[in-house]
């Protein structure tokens, strides 16, 4: 068996490099073809009709004007009459029609009759929630009620951030053919499973359903199920006799039903000695993401500094009329941040010492100490926090007003099961092949390096294919898995493959097999690099038959082979403006210490932290969804009042990669979701520190910050 | 969006022969960049849409006699790289620059951005200009953050014109051609706050077209002030256009109108009568902030507005006095 463990960090000649995603030029010109690009030949188009109540049973439905429009091909009733559909956006019936003007207009003529029911669309007074909250029951450690007693200081505060939602670029949707076989083109974090699901939902073999995506538009966890309009529009589809159907939702029905974050609004109180140890912690959670109430893993409280000895945590989940939440990057993880790190600098403000000492002081009850304590220092030190910061509220002349503040992260990261198959031609030609997806963020590069490094290739040497649950299966991609697992996988399928190539030459270089090595596009014996043969002239020596191997992420023996790792941890300093006068908060810059493990490729993975960095300042500054109780419905399914920040809006980031011998022997660890986390909670404290007062509703708008100046409540 | 009918003329006396009696008869096409959304989302309906970018005398930005004519076909890009808007007016051209996304800047149009209908949320998810829904309106106990401070309803909704204001305050007028004729009137007057949903927010009748824009050329030291969250696309919280005619170091006249805070342009008399015969500073800057927010009547979550309504005037009025 082959020695997979990854070559030494000095002598990695792929690895480790920062190598522009290979598929970047077709992204950035559109020769990429997204789901949403398919239009296959004899494509029909298909539009949904929605609910436009929060609450109502539907009375009954009407499809017969619709159906004798031309150019509709086929009409599908999700549900009969007396369904009970409790938010708006609900999906009731779908429309399949030569152009998606007609398929729209057909869905307009669908007559529909409600019984409009009474509804709960806002979960921030508790109070109102009725019956609709259901509390989880109190957790206790240690003995709170005397470590609140024995304090030198207690403070007690208000920490609440909005549902937000996913805002996928491309929105959710798929095309299918569904003829003999099914042709699946759909827009998912998941290529290996999503025909399994599609199939349950058709009664159909996951086999007889092929799933091809190079591409997708972003998923932020909302894309894992084939969904109610996958199947839908597969009916559709074998309705129209087989002739390809496209449904991809359009933006209004994207933000109302195809995923959110749910909020959370929170009581909090913490105990602290004067030296800023902090010694209980009690809060009073509840949030919601829709009908299926809000669960924000509330028992992680504090966060990251769980071995807090005194607790009190009780949350209560809220059932609202709203489309459901999804799980979104770093599930929790970034509200549950916020709520931590704005005490914890609240706690500082009132003990007068510097959040950094406070955060420094108490990293002992993280599970990563001595990690937490040098990444605070790094990110201080490129924060220039000896130089800016301030004790909070900023009195230096004028309505501009500098803060800074500190957000803290922790996650998994486990590489998930995966496995790659790696092809050798009698020609030199190299294929990669694995079920897995690029969600953007550069899986078929990490998969060329990996491969080529492997048999020591040149990156152009291989040729990566993925996309296509034809190829060896892949897990999801969520909780940042993917690039632990098929980094592993491709390590292992492309070492197998070159051990039987190593068998076939290993006569004619008179040596066996196991002395042979492949670097600089030779296979040579090792120790003697004269007896070699070129890349070409060994594969020459296959025959007529390629070497095809595969190799799989072992996930139950993964601390053994050690090629990857789980525990990602990462400090993330705001430094932002913000004009007292208007209360508009400006971002300068964010610092981001992050540490994950062995980086495949720094340059992408610093990518991976500007873009959770530039997605939390939308979600700390602008995104909110607003549902109005009057009506029940939405006011903001639109990119003009659900607002995301542009390139103006965003500032500095400056990221710092923890690359050293002790990281790089852990393994590869994913990088998707940790520096989502603590970036919310960082600028919260940076206006904060810059103002004087604590804003206690995230996000950070205008009318939000003038209220906490003028001592309104948000 | 409907089936529509499509029409395409090159002379205004083409265009408003193309035009209804009825607003559903026809919609004017200029930049799109409201009207198209609209109708896709089936707020508007018209049978037909008359495009006007290929109608040359309803373009171009030019001196005439004592006036400035701005032609309501011209684009925001077209007023932001005009001389001679930014050497007499820079009110104008800082509202223009608000507008922050090129494409629209490229898109839209003068006589669009007077026209466009308002950006009320209630009213965009189908509750009517007034968003009265069981006989009141929904806006005083729904959220408010981008509503109307002043005016007092039934209208809530903001004027959404970014130029409204500065052509307030620099005694625009407005040339209204029809089949029937023409007619002017001062921008001040365009902006009407509607009573019923019947009415619309500005004084334009089903078969005109705004033609063209008059700025007189009157010496005045005047700008535009925009709050807004975002530097990438947003639309104003609250802005402040000032026009001063000065006398000296003084202030002869004073025209300050508020912009985003009521369903027109908002013109701040106390303000303009508290400037006259002052210099501008920081103190009476400020004095004419608070003064242009009197009498502002907040609803329950906009609040910080009146103190935006004071931050504009004041920025804007140092800012003009420095231009």
């Amino acid at each position: 068996m082959p020695d997979y463990s990854w070559p030494k960090m000095d002598s990695r000649r792929q690895m480790g490099r920062r190598i522009s995603r290979l598929d970047g030029m077709p992204k950035a010109t559109g020769a990429a073809r997204y789901p949403s690009d398919q239009n296959p030949p004899n494509l029909l188009h298909a539009a949904l009709l929605t609910c436009p109540h929060a609450h109502a049973f539907l009375k009954s439905i009407d499809i017969s004007e619709a159906k004798a429009m031309p150019g509709v091909t086929a009409i599908e009733v999700i549900w009969p009459p007396g369904r009970e559909l409790q938010w708006q956006g609900a999906e009731i019936a779908a429309v399949a029609a030569t152009s998606e003007e007609i398929a729209r207009d057909a869905v307009r003529r669908i007559k529909v009759e409600y019984d409009v029911q009474a509804h709960l669309v806002r979960e921030d007074d508790l109070g109102k929630a009725g019956n609709r909250a259901k509390p989880a029951g109190e957790q206790i450690d240690g003995d709170p009620d005397k470590a609140f007693q024995e304090a030198d200081a207690v403070i007690a505060g208000n920490y609440n951030i909005a549902v937000l939602t996913h805002c996928c670029l491309e929105p959710h949707g798929q095309v299918i053919a569904w003829g003999d076989k099914l042709e699946y083109w759909p827009s998912t974090q998941s290529v290996s499973t999503i025909a399994t699901d599609l199939g349950g939902s058709l009664k159909i073999p996951a086999a007889d359903i092929h799933v091809n995506m190079d591409y997708m538009g972003g998923g932020f966890g909302s894309k894992f199920p084939a969904d109610l309009w996958g199947a839908v529009c597969a009916k559709l589809s074998k309705a129209s006799g087989g002739r390809p159907v496209k449904l991809f939702l359009d933006r209004a029905t994207e933000l109302q039903i195809a995923g959110c974050r749910p909020s959370v609004f929170s009581k909090v109180k913490v105990a602290a000695k004067k030296d800023g140890t902090v010694t209980a912690w009690q809060s009073e959670t509840w949030a919601t993401g829709g009908v299926g109430g809000g669960g924000v893993g509330a028992d992680l409280l504090p966060y990251v500094h769980r071995k807090v000895p005194n607790r009190r945590i009780n949350h209560t989940s809220v059932s609202i009329n709203a489309g459901s939440a999804r799980a979104w990057r770093a599930p929790n993880h970034p509200q549950l941040s916020y709520i931590t790190c704005s005490a914890f600098e609240d706690v500082a403000d009132k003990l007068g010492i510097s959040a950094l000492d406070l955060f420094l002081k108490n990293a002992d009850y993280t599970n990563r100490p001595e990690v937490y304590r040098r990444q605070l220092n790094k990110a201080a030190e490129l924060a220039e926090w000896r130089k800016l910061w301030h004790p909070r509220g900023d009195r230096t002349a004028g309505p501009v007003k500098r803060g800074l503040g500190i957000g803290v992260n922790s996650w998994g990261g486990l590489g998930h099961q995966s496995q790659v198959r790696t092809t050798i031609q009698p020609d030199g030609g190299v294929l990669l092949e694995c079920g897995t997806q690029d969600l953007g963020v550069g899986t078929r590069t990490v998969i060329a390096q990996i491969a080529a490094e492997s048999l020591g290739l040149p990156l152009n040497a291989v040729t990566v294919r993925i996309g296509d649950n034809r190829y060896p299966a892949s897990g999801p991609s969520g909780g940042s898995t993917t690039v632990g697992g098929v980094s592993a996988a491709t390590r292992k399928s492309s070492l197998n493959a070159l051990d039987k190539l190593f068998q076939t030459v290993a006569a004619s270089l008179g040596a066996p097999p196991e002395q042979l090595e492949a670097t600089d596009g030779r296979i040579q014996v090792k120790g003697a690099p004269a007896k070699s043969l070129t890349w070409k002239q060994a594969c020459a020596k296959l025959g007529t038959m390629p070497v095809s191997e595969t190799g799989d992420s072992n996930v139950r023996r993964w601390r053994e082979e050690g090629l990857m790792n789980q525990g990602a941890a990462g400090v993330q300093i705001a430094d932002v403006s913000v004009d007292i006068e208007t209360g508009v908060v400006k971002m300068n810059r964010i610092v981001a210490v992050q540490d994950c493990g062995l980086i495949v490729n720094p340059k992408l993975t610093e990518s991976q932290v500007y873009g959770a960095c530039i997605m939390n300042v939308c979600g700390a500054l602008y995104e909110e969804r607003i549902l109005d109780q009057q009506t029940g419905r939405w006011l903001n399914a639109d990119m003009e009042f659900y607002k995301l920040a542009g390139l103006g809006d965003i500032g500095e980031i400056v990221v710092h990669l923890e690359i050293d011998e002790e990281n790089d022997k852990r393994g590869v660890i994913g990088i998707g979701e940790p520096p989502t986390v603590g970036t919310i909670a960082a600028i919260a404290n940076a206006v904060a520190n810059a103002i004087g007062v604590r804003v206690n509703m995230v996000p950070l708008t205008p009318h939000r910050v003038l209220g906490a100046l003028a001592g309104r409540k948000a | 969006m409907n089936a529509l009918e499509y029409a395409n003329p090159t002379t205004l006396k083409d265009a408003v022969a193309l035009l209804g009696p009825s607003w559903n008869d026809a919609a004017v096409l200029a930049g799109g960049t409201d009207l198209i959304s609209m109708m896709k989302d089936l707020l508007v309906s018209p049978r037909r849409l008359v495009n006007i970018k290929n109608i040359a005398e309803l373009g171009g930005i030019a001196r005439k006699g004592g006036a400035l004519r701005i032609g309501a076909a011209a684009t925001f890009d077209d007023l932001a790289s005009s001389a001679a808007v930014r050497a007499e007016f820079p009110a104008l051209t800082e509202a223009v620059l608000g507008v922050t996304s090129p494409q629209i800047r490229n898109m839209g149009t003068a006589g669009g951005d007077l026209c466009q209908r308002p950006r009320c949320w209630f009213y965009r998810t189908g509750n009517g200009l007034l968003a009265i829904k069981d006989g009141k309106s929904l806006v005083p106990e729904g959220d408010n953050r981008y509503h109307a401070i002043f005016g007092g309803g039934p209208a809530y909704f903001v004027s959404a014109s970014s130029l409204g204001p500065a052509l307030v305050a620099l005694n625009a007028k407005l040339r209204l051609v029809s089949a029937a004729g023409e007619r002017t009137v001062e921008a001040a007057r365009f902006f009407v706050s509607p009573q019923t949903p019947e009415q619309r927010e500005v004084d334009l009748r089903p078969g005109e077209i705004l033609a063209d824009i008059t700025v007189p050329l009157v010496k005045t030291r005047n700008f535009t002030y925009e709050v807004r969250q975002k530097e990438a696309l947003d639309w104003p919280l609250t802005a402040a256009s000032v026009a001063l005619t000065m006398d000296g170091s003084r202030v002869k006249s004073a025209k300050i109108v508020l912009g985003h805070v009521a369903p027109t342009p908002w013109s701040a008399a106390k303000a303009e009568a508290f400037l006259t015969g002052k210099s501008i500073d920081e103190t009476t800057a400020a004095a004419a902030g608070d003064a242009a927010a009197d009498g502002a009547q907040p609803l329950s979550g906009n609040a910080y507005k009146v103190q935006l309504v004071k931050v504009a005037v004041k920025r804007a009025l140092l800012a003009a006095a420095r231009a």
